[in-house]
């Protein structure tokens, strides 16, 4: 009796670990969007260039992530990129002229988009559409505009 | 010559013939086991604890010097491009879906497979299953399929409580010793790692289970009941589990990726 206790405890104490190892995989290691059921409401904005923007990626304002990218698909109509993300509903009081632009964290990281407050009164709702964007930096296009920077220089 | 197409078809024959039998002894294990984990659930306890509990230490020790080990050589090389900082994703996503199911595997094939194939080995060899049909007790319900589940609740955990603790190693060598940020540490870990990626983690070290414990249980069954030949069956069972999980990682990569 005394040893079906103890093997007992000792699989409740095993299993408990394993279950608590995967929670914490799930909760820690990713960015916990697994779990979060919070209310959220839904903003699009057009792009010219996403560059490697992926969905998923953080909706950040002042450095705080307020919300992540959900879609990113081409808009036949309008020729540009249309990403559609989700912001937290407490944070419902973002003017609607705010702009959306499109960043990297640090050099190699990952791209994600910064929003800056506007002026207006009124304040962003699901379905509003964000109107001033900034595409993302392609590399290519910084080095072409350096280079011809560089060559004007060079005649005068 | 005609020999030796005698010899070649006698062998894939045998191996059909064998392949075809483990699928039949699958499907027989899998048949008792609903009435086994509501009927006698001490039974498949006791394995939980056999093959899960007593695994830990092996397991919790081979994750932290592993995931400390992936930390040093990740920081090595990301050093060279400067990307330091990623040193906690790269940690993380090589044990949650590649290092932890398989080195875990692996580990349980050696330390809770050759004990079950063992165990049941010398069951065959001194008489005792043949001593439970005379009783009119299922030999394959009651020894088997207890031992089996056992194996396959277990692994699943045993892969997470290693994912962890590498994470853990890693976190005591790239924070400790090399001196990554903390922040950058977990956050570049957070942004990168999905739930997607812990599914995949999950799915692997599930049917890797299935596979080490089935393959376990199976050798110990067929062993022949010698004392030589349970020895063989436990090196065969860990031969053929590193085998097959090795295989098996490579194609469900492949569909996941």
């Amino acid at each position: 009796m005394q040893q079906t206790r103890s093997v007992e405890i000792g699989t409740g104490l095993f299993v408990m670990l394993g279950m608590s190892a995967l929670f914490f995989l799930a909760t820690q290691a990713t960015g916990g969007e697994g779990f979060s059921s919070t209310e959220t409401y839904e903003v699009e904005a057009y792009f010219e260039n996403v560059g490697s923007l992926k969905s998923k990626a953080p909706v950040s304002m002042s450095g705080v992530t307020i919300g992540r990218v959900t879609s990113v698909s081409f808009d036949a109509q309008s020729l540009e990129a249309k990403v559609t993300f989700v912001i937290d509903s407490q944070y419902d009081q973002i003017p609607d002229d705010s702009d959306a632009s499109i960043l990297t964290s640090g050099l190699l990281g990952s791209q994600y988009i910064g929003l800056q407050a506007g002026g207006s009164d009124i304040f962003l709702e699901d379905g509003s559409e964000i109107l001033f964007t900034q595409s993302a930096l392609v590399l290519e296009n910084l080095i072409g505009k350096f280079l011809v920077n560089a060559g004007s220089d060079g005649d005068e | 010559m005609r020999e030796l197409i005698r010899d070649i078809y006698g062998t894939i024959f045998e191996f059909v013939r064998t392949f075809g039998a483990f699928q039949l002894f699958f499907l027989r294990l899998l048949r008792y086991s609903p009435k086994i984990l509501i009927g006698r659930p001490g039974l498949v306890i006791k394995q939980i604890y056999n093959t899960g509990a007593l695994s830990l230490v092996i397991i919790m020790v081979c994750g932290f010097f592993v995931g400390g080990v992936l930390a040093l050589q990740g920081y090595a090389s990301l050093a060279k491009f400067n990307a330091e900082d990623a040193v906690g994703t790269v940690v993380a996503l090589a044990l949650i879906k590649e290092l932890g199911p398989v080195i875990t595997a692996l580990l349980f094939a050696g330390r809770a497979g050759t004990a079950l194939s063992s165990e049941i080995g010398l069951m065959k060899a001194t008489d005792q299953l043949s001593a439970m049909e005379m009783m009119a007790v299922n030999p394959v319900r009651r020894v088997l399929v207890p031992r089996f589940l056992g194996g396959v609740v277990s692994m699943p955990l045993l892969a997470a409580i290693f994912s962890c603790t590498g994470l853990f190693g890693a976190h005591v060598v790239a924070v400790g010793l090399l001196e990554v940020d903390v922040g950058a540490f977990w956050q570049q870990m957070r942004l990168t790692v999905t739930m997607s990626d812990i599914n995949e983690g999950i799915f692997k070290s599930v049917v890797f289970g299935v596979v080490a414990s089935l393959l376990a249980v199976w050798e110990g069954y067929n062993a022949i009941p010698t004392a030589e030949g349970v020895g063989r069956a436990t090196t065969r069972t860990v031969v053929i589990t590193a085998i097959s999980v090795l295989i098996l990682d490579f194609m469900i990569t492949t569909v996941f990726l």
